[in-house]
């Protein structure tokens, strides 16, 4: 185990999209608590200095891994398939008029029972497209396919964070 | 003998007692550092320290554990702290300073009802000051009295100097604030191993004194300050999943709205800064009163007449719910962030002497649907839970009962086009942690780029705090976009940020160990400490040299207990070099010169470095195979 090696080697777990949150809950802790920096409070700056270089690259490999859509973002990149979503914005068919209805929705829901709705319809969609992923990543092992999937859900998670944003305004 | 060196196991997390006999030597009591946990709280202060194993709070000469965080300044350079300066509030209130903690790292602009407060407030740049009988005070300064005071309680009690201090703020604290805190803690000659949160110190408390498990929320609202987190316990583990709150929302404020509301009703106003005090000091005990009654009279003597207003229960808590509803909505946000449901959370532990007001209970119970609990002490639990993080940093036995794993309460970024903020690490990022993200140039030719680090939520950089900025100089002329700079943020565990820029085509680079402009600089704190301070008493030097010494005998026991559980990792020039540098640092330990005591061991820091690196790659590999260490 060294500090290149991959998130799913640190993790000791199977490269493979689906995970079990639990289990690498319990391993991030077991791992913490192996090497963050508190518990070389009594030895030198040296042990401290690898300790804090340990704990950041643990705490990098458990936000990509708890996180599906960073996981299967990682998984496409690890299997030579780049999201690069900057210069490449290839989706499914269908899912830009889904894109346009979202946004319509958002920008009329003027009330938090109308905005919940469409967090939950959101949601919905978000869920189906995580199945979609993984029968993408661990059966079919599509991933460029996997990479256009990931896409959507890069949209929708930014939806959902546009829809945080209006439900925040209105509790204010 | 000398020296029972704790020294905590780095594999098996078990305690190994390493005793070195060297003979014709006393104990050395310095062995075990005094560690202490600060509450520098708005309205109240504590501190508490771990004794025998048990976190307990200090009292003071008459057994009192809370210091009202209340100083008057008198002439000639005299002060009053605690009680005495809070008993004389109301007849001498422009030269003493209560809530202090509201003034920390805000300019005068920043802070809301300033009209209500009875101070000569001095518009200084970047943080507001304070005219008094003694002079201009900064609000760091008058946090320094506080702070010194409770240093020396714990040296009383221990009759020995501090080694260092755990102080609490509050979670929604920004930097500028956190760093105000520090300079106080400069200038009160305290040395801080962290600042934690205070809904964190108390879940520490809370957590190992009732060994829950699960999550747990923590609502504490506090004198002048409200924060509600969300950790996940788990056999002394602490993860905070999300924190949120108000920096400027607490019991002061439910008093100047039942003050307000007072005045109105009987058609009086407050001029003098006496009145201004009496009003709110009088709501202040009205308040307390409806705790425990349905009606109270809010009474005092004003210039223009007496203030003479009945309130029922309901009254007050018609006035305060727009200030509850504040928490409430806040609870929301920080659940949103956490992506967890309210079912979910298995507690409510109520922090923060605010949550004493019945109706505070009741809300914040309705929305969780949970009697919230308070079967613990709101005012000591902060200075506890602190206390027992500020020995597991100290390094003392015990330390690795617990670990604390913290996140980061607001985000950080950096301005781009437009005056816009691009985040670079969101808010709740568990810390240590590490980001990058690539920029690039806009225009043809330019060689140089400026990086405004920011800190905040909203997207416009006005709306952000600025923390600092730096330019990357010497990228070689490109056409606009070609160049690639990649931008990387490093937050330490004790949520220090560095941030540095590199173009990768040519390897120009640039950093910031970011200190925000609103701290103090360093030549402020030197006058500050000059300028006859309480703890100018201190012999600075003979101080050091102690301290060179203990560190130095650590730091040879830790070296040694490495050596004896993986010396096999070293080949035999390695070890004769590590070695050398080890006898070069006993050599000195009882040398005058700490300077030279500090050199040594910082070689011998170097020196095993790469022994570090290797240790830790054999403890991680052992972690993961999840064997025992006679297996490897």
């Amino acid at each position: 185990m060294r500090l290149d090696s991959d998130d799913f080697e640190l993790f000791a777990t199977e490269r493979r999209f689906a995970q079990s949150r639990p289990a690498l809950d319990a391993r991030w802790k077991t791992l913490q608590g192996e090497v963050h920096p508190d518990r070389f409070a009594s030895e030198g700056p040296a042990a401290k200095r690898v300790a804090l270089q340990w704990a950041m690259r643990v705490n990098e490999a458990y936000e990509r891994l708890k996180d599906p859509l960073k996981r299967a973002a990682y998984l496409c990149e690890l299997h030579g398939a780049p999201i690069s979503a900057e210069d490449n914005t290839a989706m499914p068919p269908g899912f830009l008029v889904q894109q346009l209805e979202w946004r319509e929705a958002l920008d009329e829901a003027n009330s938090k029972a109308k905005l919940e709705a469409l967090a939950d319809e959101v949601a919905g969609h978000r869920q189906a497209a995580l199945h979609r992923l993984e029968t993408l990543l661990d059966i079919d092992r599509d991933f460029p396919r996997a990479a256009q999937e990931v896409r959507v859900l890069m949209f929708i998670e930014r939806f959902v964070h546009d829809v945080d944003r209006r439900l925040d305004a209105l509790e204010q | 003998m000398t020296s029972i060196g704790v020294w905590t196991h780095w594999n098996n997390k078990r305690m190994v007692l390493l005793q070195i006999s060297e003979p014709g030597g006393a104990p050395d009591p310095h062995q075990r550092r005094i560690a202490v946990g600060i509450d520098l709280g708005t309205t109240h202060s504590l501190v508490a320290a771990v004794r025998h194993g048990v976190a307990e709070c200090l009292p003071d000469d008459a057994g009192r554990v809370i210091l009202p965080s209340a100083v008057r300044y008198l002439v000639g350079g005299r002060r009053e702290i605690g009680r005495s300066a809070l008993a004389e509030a109301a007849n001498d209130p422009t030269n003493t300073i209560l809530s202090v903690k509201r003034l920390m790292g805000r300019g005068l602009a920043d802070i809301e009802g300033r009209d209500r407060l009875p101070y000569a407030f001095v518009d200084a740049p970047g943080m507001v000051q304070i005219e008094t009988v003694d002079g201009v005070k900064s609000p760091v300064e008058v946090s320094a009295e506080i702070l010194a005071k409770l240093r020396q309680r714990a040296e009383d009690t221990f009759d020995d100097d501090v080694f260092g201090a755990v102080i609490t703020v509050p979670a929604y604290f920004d930097e500028a604030q956190r760093q105000a805190t520090k300079d106080a803690a400069r200038l009160a000659n305290l040395n801080v191993l962290r600042l934690i949160s205070e809904p964190t110190a108390a879940a520490i408390a809370y957590g190992l004194e009732n060994g829950a498990e699960g999550l747990y929320a923590i609502y504490d609202l506090g004198g002048g300050t409200f924060d509600i987190s969300l950790l996940r316990l788990s056999s002394g583990v602490f993860e905070v999943v999300a924190t949120g709150g108000d920096s400027a929302l607490g019991g002061d404020d439910f008093d100047a709205a039942l003050a307000a509301w007072a005045l109105d009703v009987a058609g009086l106003s407050v001029e003098t800064p006496q009145d201004k005090r009496a009003v709110l000091v009088a709501a202040r005990a009205t308040k307390e009163k409806l705790t425990g009654h349905d009606h109270a009279e809010l009474a005092c003597p004003l210039a223009h007449g007496e203030l003479a207003v009945r309130v029922s229960r309901e009254r007050f808590e018609s006035i305060v719910r727009p200030l509850v509803d504040r928490t409430i909505a806040a609870i929301g946000r920080v659940l949103r962030d956490a992506k967890a449901a309210k079912t979910e959370v298995k507690g409510v532990v109520m922090v923060g002497g605010s949550t004493r007001v019945p109706m505070v209970q009741a809300a914040v119970g309705g929305y969780f649907g949970q009697t919230p609990l308070t079967n613990l002490n709101p005012d000591e639990v902060v200075a506890l839970g602190a206390a027992i993080q500020a020995n597991a940093l100290a390094g003392n036995a015990g330390a690795d009962e617990m670990l604390l794993l913290d996140v980061i309460p607001l985000s950080l970024g950096l301005e781009t086009m437009g005056g816009l903020v691009e985040r670079i690490i969101p808010r709740n990022s568990t810390i240590p942690t590490a980001r990058a993200q690539d920029f690039t140039t806009f225009a043809d030719g330019q060689t140089a780029m400026s990086i405004h680090v920011l800190q905040g939520e909203r997207e416009l950089v006005t709306d952000c705090r600025s923390l600092g900025n730096f330019e990357l100089r010497g990228i070689p002329p490109m056409v606009a976009g070609a160049a690639r700079i990649r931008v990387s943020f490093e937050v330490d565990a004790d949520g220090l940020l560095s941030v540095s820029a590199k173009e990768q085509a040519s390897n120009v680079e640039a950093s910031i160990t970011v200190k925000p402009s609103y701290g103090l600089s360093d030549d402020e704190i030197a006058r500050m400490l000059t300028e006859s301070f309480s703890s100018a008493e201190q012999d600075m030097v003979e101080r050091s040299l102690r301290e060179s010494r203990v560190d130095a005998e650590r730091m040879v026991l830790a070296t040694r207990s490495a050596l004896d559980a993986d010396g096999d990792l070293l080949d035999p020039d390695e070890r004769a070099s590590i070695d050398a540098l080890m006898a070069r640092v006993e050599a000195l330990r009882e040398s005058t010169d700490h300077h030279a005591i500090d050199d040594a061991v910082e070689a011998l820091g170097k020196g095993t470095e790469g022994f570090a690196a290797e240790r830790m790659n054999r403890g991680i590999r052992r972690a993961l195979s999840g064997r025992r260490v006679e297996d490897v």
